[in-house]
This record gives structure tokens, sequence and C-alpha cells, in this order.
């Protein structure tokens, strides 16, 4: 959870939070929502913002850092994990965000942000998913869908996508959600419940790229589709949707199917979130990219594990405990030593 | 019978032998004694990159020789007096290093049929008389006598037998008169929980010294004196350990949480292991996914207010380049260690070059400075080490620290430094008082040093943003314009070029002007040294200068290098250095380049001085 230990001194409004830097993202960017979300709620969450610190890598999201008012480093192409677990072990109490994207964070820092998620520094990641390279002008992304016709792939891709959720539950993330640039109240509870989480959060954010790759997630936000494209998930609530909740996921044996209400159906044949259930999660996970299936959208996965920032402090607290504070010239003076007159 | 004592003043022994002998651990002890008894020493490991390579061939080869002295010596030596081959392969690859004379040891039961034919020998040198010519010939069965003496204890032979190597470090105990007492004591401590072992051990070793003693074999014992050396109290070090002391005193007089992220690399890796046992020293260590995460985890901890230090080798750096490049232009305070070794690729990992130091100075995209500083010996890693926080945490910038393999697995004797004698390490972080009309200018700059401010996350009114964009000097805003971008190039330079400030004027050993100046950098310190003094013994005009910073270079060195005809730049690589001399000032050097993974022996340098002399 929260990272200051210390009382929070100020009461700030949105306008802390923002930077005297002009925002130049392109015009109707899904970043500008996710950027106005965070803004609008950081001044409830209670820290003081000299404790907050963003860290990104390259990309349109990794701008984000220069618009927040607090401790930002824009750093380089993939490595904001990295930087950003420097930052946390070097201060625990400082409340460390990163935001990437699926190029970012999923291609070139793939490495960075696995190895985040196994550690479980408590982190928070913020994954802009527009599946498309946004600032290099158009090529497909890890995460674009097999087929897809860009500047580089003019043929269609041939390369199997990533799917981020599975991605962070197979590299152990204790923490795994999904939210909607567009879902601007959900995705302030998404970023709230993310910070709440103490260890590595990973919330992945549909974002749509209306210059190169407009429309990616339509169905999920458009006012026709959306109902029966988004699975809106709870914790011990039924996983139904559907404009009249009428439909849910039903376990066949081991396998997830639709199924709806309808007199052989009742709601209780369906499926319940359960947050901390790993298989629950994967099953989620996997809906992404079959068509048939709603997408899933909040959080997925979220248990307690040990923290690795926690245990660094907590292992040197522990040598200093059984050793005494060292010192270095004792240090100097150990070992075989003799005088030369 | 009559033993005999002779004195003589220099001795270099290698051990050598499978890598399952226990060579390394002969060397060490040896090594450990002989400091204690007072001679001056300089070691160098030489072991294998293969971790267990076949039993008895020749890659599988591992020693460790020793020189030692009466007098003050810099060079684990060139020629060697004494080979301890404990197999026909280790024979193999050194008799040619052993002096015409030289005292040969082997342990006649590794020379089997099998073994022979694995080292490329038609038949057994020990019997068929092709040695006796060249060297003096000891063959001993030391794996029957460790048996004899072990035999009562209810060990297996496998165990026993690789207590051998500990009799071939009492023969040459009892051969130079040293005491086995502080083996005995490491010995303990080593084996405390096995006391078996820790007797089949002694008594291995006392056997060895018994066997110089008693048999008619050995006529003569060698003293050498204790070495001259400076008072003080010593202890023997190694450079990758004197390395990691530097960086924990600096840590403590910076009064700075020392963060070392690193990725485990040969020859680098000692320095995580070392630090990580440092954790009540509130040290953390933070071994990182790749070396890209070493380097970028460490600007993380470096932007929080930490100490911030990586290590690598060559093949590393190489990666941490675009990451060095971000330290760069965030200006922020860190040291990047390159214990090299031979390249390219992954070239010879276990074996010492200097073939990297282009690469610490142009090695990344862009006009990307930074300060170079090279140790010259194992115990000067601490200094070298040290130097390099202190230049770091004044100037707010990366400095590269180059060391190899030789210095990092090298040990000498080593005074112990008190640290109230260290240059202080004075740190302020910024405060609101760095506020110009309300706004917090994170690259307002200190004007003497051009050091920007060190704003940490935690400190209320300095919240500001930084990248790997350029950007607007003062403010430290996003910036594109040409002139500022000019403005920054030409700033970050200078800042880097201030650090001749900071190089005390350069000593030169011997006359200040002459027919040659050796010029050296790195680790061939040594050599170059001993070259010089034998030369200048010889009554030759023949100088040195040992350069500790390689960017930038000391202000002196210009005028100090035109009053000599020659100059003369040994160097394990193809030429790097004298480039470097060559477009700075114009001088007409001339190179020494040899480039097989060892270190530059003095006799080459002096062969090659007197050819240019023409003596
Ligand atoms: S290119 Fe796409 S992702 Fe990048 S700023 Fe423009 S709209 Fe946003």
């Amino acid at each position: 959870m929260a990272k200051s230990k210390t009382v929070q001194k100020n009461k700030y409004t949105k306008m802390d939070f923002t930077s005297d830097q002009a925002v130049r993202w392109c015009p109707g960017c899904g970043d500008y929502a996710i950027l106005a979300q965070t803004q609008k709620l950081f001044p409830d969450l209670g820290m003081d913002k000299e404790n907050v610190v963003f860290i990104s890598g390259i990309g349109c999201s990794s701008r984000f850092p220069y618009y927040m008012n607090t401790y930002g480093f824009h750093t380089i192409h993939g490595r904001a994990p990295a930087i950003a677990s420097g930052v946390k072990i070097a201060n625990p109490e400082l409340s460390v965000w990163v935001v990437t994207g699926d190029g970012d964070g999923l291609s070139i820092g793939g490495n960075h942000t696995i190895h985040l998620l196994r550690r479980n520094l408590d982190i928070n990641v913020l994954l802009f998913n527009n599946r498309i390279y946004g600032l290099t002008k158009g090529q497909y992304s890890p995460t674009s869908e097999i087929g897809k016709v860009t500047k580089s792939s003019p043929l269609g891709s041939l390369d199997r996508p990533f799917n981020p959720l599975t991605l962070a539950l197979g590299a152990d993330a204790t923490f795994v959600a999904r939210a909607i640039d567009r879902e601007t109240k959900h995705l302030q509870v998404m970023i709230e419940r993310s910070y709440k989480h103490k260890g590595t959060s990973f919330l992945e954010i549909y974002q749509n790229c209306n210059i190169f790759n407009d429309g990616a997630f339509a169905p999920m936000t458009n006012k026709e589709s959306k109902a029966d494209k988004v699975l809106w998930l709870e914790n011990g609530q039924p996983m139904l949707f559907g404009a009249e909740k009428n439909k849910g996921i039903h376990m066949d044996g081991n396998t997830p199917t639709i199924v709806e209400l309808n007199g052989k159906f009742s709601t209780d044949d369906i499926m319940v979130h359960n947050e901390s259930d790993y298989v629950v999660a994967s099953m989620l996970a996997n809906f992404t990219y079959q068509p048939e299936f709603p997408d899933p959208i909040g959080v997925l996965y979220n248990i307690d594990a040990p923290v690795y920032d926690d245990m660094v402090s907590k292992q040197i607290a522990k040598a200093i405990d059984v050793r005494g504070t060292g010192s270095i010239q004792d240090l100097l003076n150990s070992g075989d030593t003799w005088e030369v007159k | 019978m009559e033993k005999t004592f002779k004195n003589i003043e220099n001795v270099v022994i290698r051990f050598a032998g499978d890598s399952g002998d226990g060579m390394q651990l002969a060397g060490g002890r040896f090594s450990d004694t002989t400091a204690i008894v007072g001679n001056d020493l300089s070691t160098l490991p030489d072991y294998p990159a293969e971790i267990r390579a076949p039993a008895g061939s020749l890659a599988g080869v591992s020693a460790f020789q020793i020189h030692f002295s009466s007098k003050n010596i810099h060079t684990p030596g060139d020629k060697v007096d004494v080979l301890v081959a404990m197999n026909p392969a280790a024979l193999k690859v050194h008799r040619a290093e052993l002096e015409p004379g030289g005292m040969l040891i082997c342990n006649t039961a590794s020379f089997t049929k099998k073994n022979l034919t694995y080292a490329g020998f038609d038949s057994n040198p020990l019997e068929d008389g092709s040695l006796e010519d060249y060297f003096r010939v000891y063959a001993i069965d030391m794996s029957k006598i460790v048996a004899e003496v072990c035999a009562d204890m209810s060990l297996t032979p496998k165990t026993v037998n690789r207590t051998k190597n500990l009799f071939a470090l009492g023969l040459l105990y009892w051969i130079y008169d040293r005491p086995m007492e502080t083996t005995k004591n490491w010995l303990e401590m080593k084996f405390a929980k096995r006391p078996e072992l820790i007797e089949a051990n002694v008594r291995a070793m006392e056997a060895g010294y018994n066997y110089g003693e008693t048999t008619e074999i050995f006529t003569t014992r060698y003293k050498v004196d204790k070495a001259d050396l400076p008072a003080g109290t010593y202890r023997n070090i190694v450079g990758n350990y004197a390395l990691t002391l530097g960086l924990v005193a600096a840590a403590e007089k910076s009064k700075l949480p020392l963060f070392y992220g690193s990725y485990p690399i040969t020859p680098a890796s000692d320095i995580l292991h070392h630090l990580a046992a440092l954790k009540h020293h509130n040290v953390k260590t933070f071994q990182a996914e790749d070396e890209i995460a070493g380097m970028t985890s460490i600007i993380g901890a470096a932007f929080t207010g930490n100490l911030a230090v990586t290590a690598s080798s060559g093949p590393g750096i190489a990666l941490k380049g675009e990451a060095l490049g971000l330290a760069i232009i965030a200006e922020l305070p860190m040291v990047i260690v390159n214990v090299q070794r031979g390249g390219p690729s992954t070239g010879l990992p276990t074996k010492t070059e200097q073939a990297d130091l282009l690469q610490a100075l142009y090695g990344r995209n862009g006009e990307a400075p930074l300060p170079v500083i090279a140790a010259a010996t194992p115990g000067d890693c601490f200094y070298a080490a040290y130097e390099a926080c202190r230049i770091a945490l004044k100037y707010m910038t990366p400095v590269m620290l180059l060391t190899d393999g030789y210095l990092a697995n090298g040990s000498e004797p080593w005074a112990i430094p008190n640290l109230d004698d260290l240059e202080p390490i004075d740190v302020s972080f910024a405060d609101t008082s760095s506020i110009v009309d309300g706004q917090f200018m994170p690259y307002l700059r200190n004007k003497e040093t051009l050091a920007r401010p060190w704003a940490i996350p935690g400190t209320a009114g300095l919240e500001h943003r930084i990248g790997g964009l350029e950007k607007e000097d003062v403010t430290g805003n996003v910036n594109y314009d040409p002139e500022n971008h000019h403005h920054m190039t030409l700033t970050r330079q200078q800042k880097v070029n201030n650090v001749v400030n900071d190089i005390p004027p350069t000593e030169i050993y011997g006359k200040s002007s002459g027919e040659l100046l050796i010029l050296s950098w790195g680790g061939t310190m040594g050599a170059c040294r001993s070259a010089a003094e034998d030369l200048q013994d010889d009554g030759k005009s023949v100088s040195h200068v040992h350069l500790r910073w390689l960017n930038p270079l000391p202000k002196d060195l210009g005028e100090i290098l035109i009053r000599f005809k020659n100059v003369l730049i040994p160097e394990i690589n193809m030429g790097q250095l004298i480039k470097l001399i060559r477009a700075e000032y114009l001088v007409d050097a001339h190179g020494l380049n040899i480039v097989r993974g060892k270190p530059i022996g003095k006799g080459v340098i002096i062969e090659k001085i007197n050819e240019r002399l023409g003596s």
C-alpha cells in the first residue's frame, strides 16, 4: 500500500499535479484521458507529491512524466522498469510509477518488465497498449494482431501477438488488471487499486492511437458493441455481461463457455470471479484475442506476496543487527596483517 | 644430511596443475605466508575459462604465479624459477617459460600413459631424459606419500589424493624457509566443520616439508630477506577486493548508502560477491537481470541520491553504452568499472587485456564525454575506486574506472590506509535555496566545477523532470534549439575537462628529460617501472611516466613529452593510448603492443628500448 510512511502534509488539487509543460500528444489521443484521470486521482491518494516519482522509457506514452508535477525521469527505450527498481531500492519510501507502452514494455524492454514482476518490487506499472508503434510512425507492435497491415508489414504482420495479461501472469505478477482509456471512472479505480497493492502492480490500459491505429479497441468502446464485448470484473461477483447482463461465463468441465441466462442456465451456473485464483485469472486473460469472448476489464489477479524492496531493507537491518554497523576502518584492518617498522 | 642455506633476492614460482589440483589454493596460501614473512610480492593467477575442463587436458590447466623478493618489485615476473607441474598437461603448457637451470617439481603419479597421451607426449619426459639437460628435475610420487601419511584416517582415497597440493606447498615452504603456521590457521578456519580435512591437509603439508628436510634429493634451501617496504601495517590484497574496499570507503566518507547493481561476468563478479557480504555496511547489492539493467538500476539509484556503482567487463560495457549516454546527459554521479579481459566478443574471459580504452573514451553515440581513470596495481584499485567516486560526486558525472583481469586477480602487499588520510568527499543535496523565482533549476551549475545540483526525490519543492532528450541549460526543459544544443555539448565537455584541476602534477620516475620516456597506463605500470629501474641502473637515459587519468589527461603531460627524444608506450592492445597521445600532442610516440592475454613482462620492454636506443 501507500508508500510514504510520513503523514501527508499537504492538501492538493489536480493543478498541483499538473506541470507547466505543454502537452504534446496528438489531439484526440487516448493518452490525454489517462493523464487527466491520474492528475485528478492523485490528490486523493494521500501522498506528498515530493515522494512521487514517474519513470518512463521511450514512446508516446513515455512523455507522461513531463506533464506530472512530481519527480520524473524520461529515460531510454525499454529500461524504465530497471531504472525504477534502482529508485525504489535506493529509497523504498517513494511511490514509484512506471509509464510504458506495448513496444517499450513488451518488446525492447520485455526482459526488464518480466523481471520487475517476478521480483515484486512495490512499483506501479501503467502499460499503455495501443497495439502499434506511434512515435516511430506506425509499425506493428508486439501486441498487434496477426495479419496487421502497417508500413513495416505491407502484406500483413506475421508475428503472433503477446497478450500482456498472460505475460504478466506468467512472470508471477502479484497484481494484474486492465482498464480502458475511455472508461474514465473505472480507470481511476484501477489506478487507485494499483497504488494500493503492495508489490508490483501491472495495469494494462487499452489506449486508442487515433493516428496510426484508430479504433483498435472499438468493439470494447463503441456504444453498440461494448456491452457484449467487455466483461467487467468484480471480485466475488458472477461473470455476467451483455446489455441486460443476461450472458455469462459458465464452466463446461474445464472449458469456459458463454451461456445465456434463459431458463436452462441461471446465475448459479455462472463462474464467480476470484481475484486471488491464478487459474481463473489465466482463463480470463486468455479471452483476449478470442473474438467469441468479451475482453476482461478490471482486476484479474491480486495476491499478497513478499515485496522485494522490503526484503532488501530487512536483510540489511538484520545484518546490522547480527554484526553491528560495519566500519570500513575495521574492515581495512582485518585479515592477516603485519607491521613494517 | 647437511643442508646449506643460500641467500637470494628474487624468486618466481609457478604452481601449475589440473583445474582440480588446487593450484589457486596453494598459490594463495604461499602468497599470504610470503607476505607475512615480509617479502615484497606480486601474484598472477591464470585459470581456464572452462569451469570443469576434462581432467588432464591442456585446456584444463590452472596456474598461479608468485614473484617475491627482498627488493621492491612491481610485476609477477617474466621468467619462472620454479615450476610445480602436477600433471603432464601443466608441464606441456608451462615448460617454455621455466628458466634454463630452473627447478621443476612434478607429481609422478599423474604422469600416467593416459595423461601423457592426452597432453601430447610420446614418452614420459620424467623418464626419457629429455628434461635433465635443461632443468633440475624433482620427480616425486606425491599421491603415494599423502596416501601413506593419511593411511590411518578413514577418508576416501580420492579425498586423500586431493591434499597433494598441500604436499607441494609444504615442500616449497621448506625450500624457501617459510613457516607453516599461517596456512594451518587458514585450514582451521576453512574446514572448521570438517576437522578430518584439517588433519589430512596439515599432514600432507608437513609431509612435503619433511620430505625436503629428510630426503637427500634437496641439498640447498634459500633465504629471501625481508623487503625494505615503507613503515606501516600491511596485508596482502587482491585487486577486486581492494576495489570493493575503495567503494565502501567512499560510501562511508561521503555518508551515502552504496548501491551496487550488476550482472555476473568474469572477471568482475568478485566485486559483487564481496559487496554482497557487506550488507552491514549499509550496502545494497542488486543482481540485475542483464547488463543493461545493472547499468540502468544504478542510474535510478543515482537519481535517488545513493552512491551508485556498477562493474562489468568489455562485453557488458558494450551493452551498457546507451544507458551511459543517459547518465551523461542526465548529469548524475556514478561509477562504472570495467575489469577488462581479452576481446573481441566473448574473447578470453579469464585473461587480461587493455583493449577497452577507446571504448571507455568514445564507445557511445553522440558527444558523450566522461572522466576515465585506471588503476595501476592490485592495491591501487582501492585508491582508484575511491578517487572515481570522489570525482563523480564532485562533478556530478558518471566516471569510468578501468582495471583488468591481472589487476583484479593479482595481489601484492598493501599498506593499510587510514581513513582520515583520504581526501574528504563532501556531498550536499540541493535544497530550496536553489529555487529561482519560484522554480527549481536542475541545471543551474556550480561556477567552478560546472556540476549541477543533486535534487533527490523526497525533497519538497524541488520536484522536477529530467530525461534523455536535450535540455535547456539552467531550466532542464526539453529543448531542440541549435544554439542550445551546441552550448550544452560544449558545457558537458568543459565539465569533464575541469576534472583536470583535480589531477596532481605528473610524477616523472627518473630524469625530467632525456633519451626515452616510457609512458604507461593501467596494469602495465609495474612492468614499465621495473624496466625503467633496470635501465637506469644500467646508466641509460630512460624515465617513466604513468597515467592515472586517461580523460582528461594531466595539464603538464604535453610539456613533459617534448622533453624526451623518444616516447615508448607499451600496451596490451594494438595501440590505443598512442592514438590519443599522437592526436593530442602531435608527438611521434612508438608503441609496444603485445596481445597475448597476459601482462607484458619487463624483459620485452627492455629489449625494445635497447633496440630503439641502438644499444
Ligand atoms: S501517435 Fe498515436 S499514441 Fe502517439 S500521441 Fe499520436 S495518437 Fe497518441
